[in-house]
């Protein structure tokens, strides 16, 4: 268990939008998985993903770790930020892409 | 069962493939006042408790204070 937590920190450390999802970006096996990545897609920057389904300890793992039910789970800057709901709310408000731009943005300087 | 978690809840919940697994839910309710998203739904899903875990494959949330609710009609 403390390993794969520690493999989840490390996660969304070295990547600033992290992604835990059914499937792939190219195959999603969810529709609330395909939904996020098309989002994460249209904004356009770089993003790393990681598939629960091919991972049963993962998949309990991150809900622990966020205190959070379900999948897909989105994490930037090391925040857990929220799932396909909140994730299409903050995109339809405008709020998601700056924080995306502003997270990937802060790592390009370093 | 999502009011009975959340006081002054105002709930309505679709079944929306009628297979009484898939819903989508619109919770409305003063304790959302000052809270974000993640916590609001956080909130949501304590009140649905195991039922979340077990029963329901798939939730789309909507959470509004009351003056969102307002606002949006």
């Amino acid at each position: 268990m403390a390993d794969i937590i520690e493999k989840i920190e490390s996660a969304v450390k070295e990547n600033k939008i992290m992604i835990f999802m059914k499937g792939n970006r190219s195959f999603p096996q969810c529709g609330f998985s395909a939904a996020t990545v098309a989002i994460f897609d249209e904004i356009g920057e770089p993003y790393a993903t990681a598939d629960v389904l091919s991972d049963p300890e993962l998949r309990d793992a991150i809900k622990q770790y966020s205190n959070w039910p379900t999948i897909p789970q989105v994490y930037i800057d090391g925040k857990f930020v929220g799932g396909c709901d909140i994730i299409r709310e903050m995109h339809e408000s405008g709020e998601l892409e700056p924080l995306v731009k502003a997270a990937v943005g802060a790592s390009a300087q370093q | 069962m999502i009011a009975h978690g959340i006081p002054d809840a105002q709930v309505e919940v679709r079944d929306y493939t009628g297979g009484g697994d898939h819903f989508e839910a619109l919770v409305v309710s003063p304790s959302f006042e000052g809270k974000g998203l993640i916590e609001r739904h956080q909130l949501v899903y304590k009140a649905l408790g195991d039922a979340m875990r077990v029963q329901v494959h798939a939730l789309t949330l909507k959470t509004l204070t009351p003056a969102q609710y307002q606002n949006r009609r």
